[in-house]
């Protein structure tokens, strides 16, 4: 069978899933951050399939922002993360409680 | 010789690489969530890694050559060195398995099935499209559009990095007033 726009959203989907599926299972928040990663990438690959298929570059473009916001999130995430451990000496979401009721 | 030109002009080849690269997209996402052998953080950032290079393989399937190498360069090189470090820094403890509890399965659940239900609706409202993609998402097209079309959304973001900038200095200095 000839790869079309079904296979890249089929192999977009299953990504969004594993990283939504790593962002609820563990409890590391650098891994979580990972999780999210993937997350991101996900929604890129569908964008770029998207865009391929469609005969149009607007998808490309969106994705280039895409990566330059992710990039700027992660720097200011994982200096959150940093100050976080300087304070608790931990980086588990269950050691992150202060704020239940 | 003849029957690798035959495969190469049916597109043969690339379905080939693109089954070979979704799966390994595949596989290491899921080793970066659950490895089974290992819960250190660092293995996650390795095979997330080697997940971000097979994806720009794909990304060079669909002709989306500038962006694959964005995406190299970007997250393969200073995303993931950003996450070496900060694990470097941290001195983390091995994650203990976590007792997965009710309500989380079930939020869990019925986000997955949000998810599966739009992605079949997204299925189903795809036309087949007769003339095969022409599209090249080729450096010169690509910086055409961006500076065109484009321009306040580029500037936008370029302000938006210098305040993620500011942002993380202020952050990660010794002491937060």
């Amino acid at each position: 069978m000839h790869v079309g726009l079904h296979h890249y959203l089929f192999v977009s989907f299953m990504l969004f899933s594993l990283g939504l599926l790593g962002v609820i299972m563990r409890r590391n928040l650098l891994v979580i951050y990972m999780s999210l990663e993937l997350m991101l990438n996900a929604a890129n690959l569908a964008l770029v399939s998207f865009s391929r298929f469609n005969n149009k570059l607007d998808g490309q473009v969106l994705v280039f922002f895409i990566i330059t916001v992710a990039a700027a999130e992660v720097a200011v995430g994982l200096a959150l993360i940093v100050a976080l451990y300087r304070k608790r000496q931990s980086a588990h979401v269950e050691d992150l409680t202060s704020m239940k009721l | 010789m003849e029957q690798i030109n035959n495969l190469v002009s049916g597109g043969a080849v690339e379905d080939i690489l693109f089954y070979v690269f979704a799966a390994l997209t595949l596989l290491c996402a899921v080793l970066v969530v659950a490895n089974p052998f290992s819960r250190n953080p660092v293995t996650s950032a390795m095979f997330l890694v080697l997940t971000i290079i097979s994806m720009s393989g794909l990304f060079l399937l669909l002709h989306a050559f500038f962006l694959a190498a964005v995406q190299i360069l970007v997250y393969a090189g200073a995303v993931i060195v950003l996450f070496i470090f900060v694990i470097m820094l941290l001195d983390l403890k091995e994650e203990q398995r976590r007792k997965i509890k009710f309500f989380g399965l079930a939020a869990g659940l019925v986000s997955v099935g949000i998810v599966v239900s739009i992605f079949i609706k997204s299925l189903a409202s795809i036309k087949p499209n007769a003339a095969p993609p022409m599209l090249e998402g080729e450096t010169y097209a690509l910086g055409k559009l961006l500076f065109t079309q484009y321009t306040l959304p580029f500037e936008i973001v370029s302000v938006l990095l210098l305040v993620a900038m500011i942002g993380v200095i202020l952050l990660s200095k010794k002491k937060l007033e």
